[in-house]
């Protein structure tokens, strides 16, 4: 009796957060890091391994086991091939753990938006849509 | 090697209803029946997983090729996560402990639920936690020496 009063309670659970997470996914936001709550998280172009593009960067987190990250590549790219002076950079999250640690990077894909001086401008966790990624530009560079 | 995302779906739903009438029957047989389903998956490659070829045999003749493949790597890292689950469970129902069996069993379903039903990887959007914790990382090691 326990068990399928778990079962029921499980199922339950996972619905609702399955359909919040769906909701949320991909969102790119101005949150943690990104000047509104007094922290301001910037990456450089050593921490990167790459130079910031001349106007904004796309920086993708992933690893080996993530299956829309190769989604979020295809949508960086296209964008940074669209867009003039924009990088797309992907980084490896677990070559670089300590980099993960400090922008408390949980999931992969993560995706920032940096400015032109490497601040972090928007932020999502999971894949972010097209249209999405262009508006974040427009708020790195704006 | 690469997958059809539609069989993983099914895969996980035929999962799901395997882990509800664990969690209700408190059967220990069949989880550890699911358990070896996880191993085969994992272990052997989701081209020998048991589900898969129920899949490829019945479902995929019948609708086709899919639009996309994907990458094998990480819903095969899952089935290993589900595996752990299905293998500490089993142990819980076994010796009685029920609270490890459906503790165990109930985080398993909740993973194969949400991928039968959003599609979403519970076990994949583990791994960079899991290496958050245990950094086992060569090029960490690189820097220490």
């Amino acid at each position: 009796m326990t068990g399928a009063f778990v079962a029921a309670l499980v199922l339950l659970t996972a619905t609702v957060f399955g359909l919040v997470r769906r909701r949320r996914d991909g969102r790119l936001r101005a949150g943690k890091g990104s000047g509104l709550d007094g922290s301001r998280d910037r990456l450089s172009p050593a921490e990167l391994g790459a130079e910031l593009g001349e106007r904004a960067t796309l920086v993708q987190f992933s690893t080996a086991f993530c299956a829309p990250c190769r989604t979020t590549r295809r949508v960086l790219a296209d964008v940074a091939a669209m867009v003039d002076g924009v990088a797309h950079v992907e980084i490896d999250a677990e070559a670089h753990l300590d980099l993960v640690r400090r922008l408390g990077i949980v999931r992969t894909p993560t995706v920032l938006v940096l400015d032109a001086a490497g601040n972090v401008v928007r932020r999502a966790a999971g894949a972010p849509r097209r249209a999405d990624v262009i508006a974040a530009l427009g708020a790195a560079i704006g | 090697m690469q997958v059809d995302p539609r069989g993983q779906r099914m895969a996980a739903g035929i999962t799901t209803v395997i882990l509800v009438i664990v969690l209700v029957t408190g059967s220990w047989e069949l989880l550890a029946a699911q358990a070896v389903v996880f191993a085969v998956g994992a272990l052997a490659g989701l081209r020998y997983a048991p589900y898969g070829l129920i899949y490829q045999a019945l479902v995929r003749p019948r609708i086709g090729p899919p639009a996309e493949l994907e990458a094998a790597a990480p819903p095969r890292f899952a089935q290993g996560v589900g595996l752990v689950f299905a293998v500490v469970g089993t142990a819980g129902y076994a010796l009685g402990t029920e609270w490890l069996g459906i503790g165990a069993t109930a985080f398993a379903l909740g993973a194969a639920f949400l991928n039968a039903a959003f599609g979403f990887c519970l076990g994949c959007e583990m791994y960079l936690l899991i290496r958050r914790v245990i950094p086992l990382n060569r090029s960490e090691r690189e820097v220490s020496v």
